[in-house]
């Protein structure tokens, strides 16, 4: 199996398309090839370049016996697999395929038993599991089953205060050690969490989720409709617009005080909030002239400089999260919304989509790729419906990562680039939207809530 | 002077002269009986008379009133605004507001004059109630006459019956300056949410802009973008999302 995921990709043609359809049949008709359906190549980066290594993680063994363990250990198996399954870079042993025994220690670990077929793993992650005084005690080993000299490659310990939550997030951490260790040194994800919008009758709060859809909860009570959390790059606060008296206005919250923090109110709508990756600045869409345009300013609102002049709605931003020099976002400057791109200071305006109806960007953590909902043949009756695109930003060429699962929205790429997560309604209705995550080539799509969730943020770390 | 003859008016004027002319031609007979025992007509000329009544003196306005005339002695006889007329004669006419009628007679033995004034009752216009300060006017009458404004697909460029009405709001908020307007913007719920709030807010600043050039003053206009999140119709078909591609104006309380 090849270590990259190759897709296929159609090159964007001239975006005067659809003006130019008869000078495309004079050229027909000379007998001119028109060369834009030229094939090419992309890849996405779904991993760090080696062979997907084939990765057998065992049921732990209970290293006591009382009642508390056995639900304890059925989560943490749970998690621990699903984490590894999720990351993208591992041929995952299936548990059927697994030796009947369960060894806690190395050397009750017999490797040929588990390096050949069926099994024919060349990592098998196990250890063990108990509880001792109210504590969960973990051994969390990495063997190399093919290196008969030195196999062990990670040994790891945690003792927490014994819970659900403990159990699940302790997978989360020893997942994600072996994820750096084999994943080409990027950390894992599992430890990262989503935020997004709830809605709970008319209204709609921001809530937080671990990435796997768990824990899902509440962060804020404002009881009226907030949207677009987006987290900043140190996990402490999240910046969102919510509808107060003089309509939507940007809010933070900070989540080491649990309460709201200032943010300097103006005039006019207020939107789509952005965390610059040094965390002091937030791009945002105002409408203080009466135009919704593109704004930065400081972390409270104040020092606001205003980036675009153009009539008509600009809203979305997003920094470049590499650079910090570079925002993507949208305009209807010329009609439907496209995608485009700046630098910081308003200069080098790129238009990146040459038509259809394209919103809410998100810039990939590498700086390589934008991801973002586009519905390339938009209009009143027209076939086609809103997809979740990713595109190089160097060369415009895009990749289309979902098909024909209705409306799909708000792409945000998770921290190590090997993720997407996005809102997608089967049939269209707003209250049977869910959050979905998948890996950045599109493949192993799972829901991760239940419907009436909207707009996921994935943090940054 | 101003003043119109009704269709009947002329007629009756018609009847009336030839009345005339037979009685006239009555008395010469008799009269002639009596020239030779009066003095000779070479004597100086005699003064003209003449009397100017109008039957009735006051009318409500669209009524008529019939002016009568009678003269002596006169060569032309003209009336102020009705021109020059027989010796002696009728006319209806229907003024609009109070007039004095004005008869010249002018003879070889002078000129006199005669006058009846015609007064026209004028009812009072119903004046409006002057608009307090606190009058706000009914919810139903701002609705009818500050109706909402609907958009074209994507579009927050005004439709033309949604400038005219823009005039029509105009009017109604300057005979109601208490009240104040919040301008919603909204939009369907296809498309993205953020962008539909950007698209919501230009689509109530264009209703904003419109008022403005009608004469509101910019300080009694609010506007508020809710996009999608509020829907006034949630229905999967055009009919539905053009009900939620509007400007929506309501009173800011």
């Amino acid at each position: 199996m090849s270590a990259m995921s190759r897709l296929q990709v159609r090159p964007i043609r001239s975006s005067l398309r659809d003006c130019l359809w008869s000078l495309s049949l004079i050229l027909l008709l000379l007998g001119v090839h028109p060369s834009a359906r030229a094939q090419d190549w992309f890849k996405t980066e779904t991993s760090s370049g080696a062979e997907r290594i084939r990765l057998a993680a065992a049921n732990f063994r209970p290293s006591s016996a009382d009642s508390q363990t056995a639900p304890l250990k059925n989560t943490f198996d749970t998690t621990l697999f699903s984490d590894l399954a999720n990351a993208g870079i591992f041929d995952m042993v299936s548990k059927s395929l697994m030796p009947q025994a369960t060894p806690g220690t190395g050397a009750e670990l017999n490797a040929a038993d588990w390096a050949t077929a069926p099994t024919s793993a060349a990592m098998v992650a196990f250890g063990t599991l108990g509880t001792q005084g109210g504590r969960l005690v973990v051994t969390g080993l990495l063997y190399d089953v093919k290196n008969a000299q030195y196999p062990q490659v990670l040994a790891k310990q945690y003792n927490e205060v014994a819970s659900e939550d403990s159990a699940r997030q302790v997978a989360h951490r020893f997942a994600d050690e072996i994820i750096f260790r084999l994943g080409g040194g990027i950390p894992g994800i599992a430890e990262t969490k989503i935020y997004y919008v709830r809605k709970t009758g008319s209204n709609k709060e921001i809530w937080e989720m671990d990435y796997d859809g768990a824990n899902q909860h509440p962060i804020t009570h404002l009881g009226t409709v907030s949207l677009s959390p987006r987290i900043s790059p140190d996990n402490t606060r999240l910046a969102f617009s919510s509808l107060g008296r003089d309509g939507f206005q940007i809010r933070t919250y900070s989540l080491l005080l649990g309460r709201m923090v200032n943010f300097s109110s103006v005039g006019g709508t207020n939107l789509s909030p952005a965390w610059s990756p040094d965390g002091r600045e937030i791009a945002y869409s105002s409408s203080r002239t009466g135009d919704p345009e593109i704004w930065v300013a400081d972390s409270t609102g104040s020092l606001a400089r205003r980036l675009t002049s153009f009539r008509g709605p600009d809203v979305s931003p997003v920094f470049n999260p590499r650079t910090g020099s570079q925002l993507a976002w949208i305009s209807g400057r010329t009609g439907l919304p496209q995608l485009y791109i700046m630098n910081t200071d308003g200069s080098a305006i790129t238009r990146m989509t040459d038509g259809g109806y394209a919103t809410s960007p998100s810039w990939s953590p590498n700086g390589q790729f934008l991801a973002f909902a586009w519905d390339r043949k938009y209009g009143p009756g027209a076939p086609g419906g809103q997809d979740i695109y990713v595109m190089e930003v160097a060369t415009k060429r895009w990749i289309q990562l979902t098909h024909d699962t209705g409306r799909c929205d708000f792409p945000s790429w998770s921290p190590d680039g090997r993720h997407i997560v996005y809102a997608n309604t089967a049939d269209g209705r707003p209250e049977h939207m869910r959050v979905w995550s998948m890996l950045a080539d599109g493949t192993g799509k799972h829901a991760l809530t239940g419907p009436g969730a909207d707009m996921p943020n994935w943090s940054w770390k | 002077m101003n003043f119109a003859k009704s269709t009947l008016g002329k007629a009756g004027t018609v009847f009336a002269a030839l009345a005339l002319i037979a009685v006239t031609g009555c008395h010469k007979k008799s009269s002639g009986i009596d020239t030779s025992s009066l003095p000779p007509a070479v004597t100086a000329a005699p003064a003209p008379t003449a009397t100017l009544t109008a039957d009735p003196l006051a009318i409500d306005l669209g009524q008529s009133v019939v002016l009568n005339w009678r003269t002596q002695n006169a060569t032309t006889v003209t009336i102020d605004g009705i021109g020059e007329v027989n010796a002696n004669g009728t006319q209806t006419v229907a003024p609009s507001n109070s007039t004095n009628f004005h008869l010249v007679a002018k003879g070889d033995g002078g000129t006199t004059e005669a006058n009846v004034r015609v007064t026209v009752r004028v009812p009072v216009a119903p004046t409006a109630p002057a608009n307090t300060d606190g009058d706000m006017g009914s919810e139903e009458a701002f609705h009818r006459n500050v109706p909402d404004a609907f958009f074209d697909y994507d579009s927050y460029e005004l439709r033309p019956d949604a400038q005219s009405a823009a005039k029509t709001a105009a009017q109604y908020l300057a005979a109601h300056p208490a009240i104040r307007v919040v301008i919603g913007g909204y939009a369907d719920e296809r498309g993205s949410a953020e962008y539909n709030l950007a698209l919501g807010e230009n689509r109530a600043n264009s209703a904003r802009t419109a008022l403005i050039a009608a004469g509101v003053a910019p300080n009694r206009l609010r506007v508020i973008s809710y996009g999608k999140e509020k829907q006034f119709c949630t229905e999967q078909n055009e009919a539905c999302w053009q009900q939620n591609r509007r400007a929506q104006f309501s009173i800011d309380r």
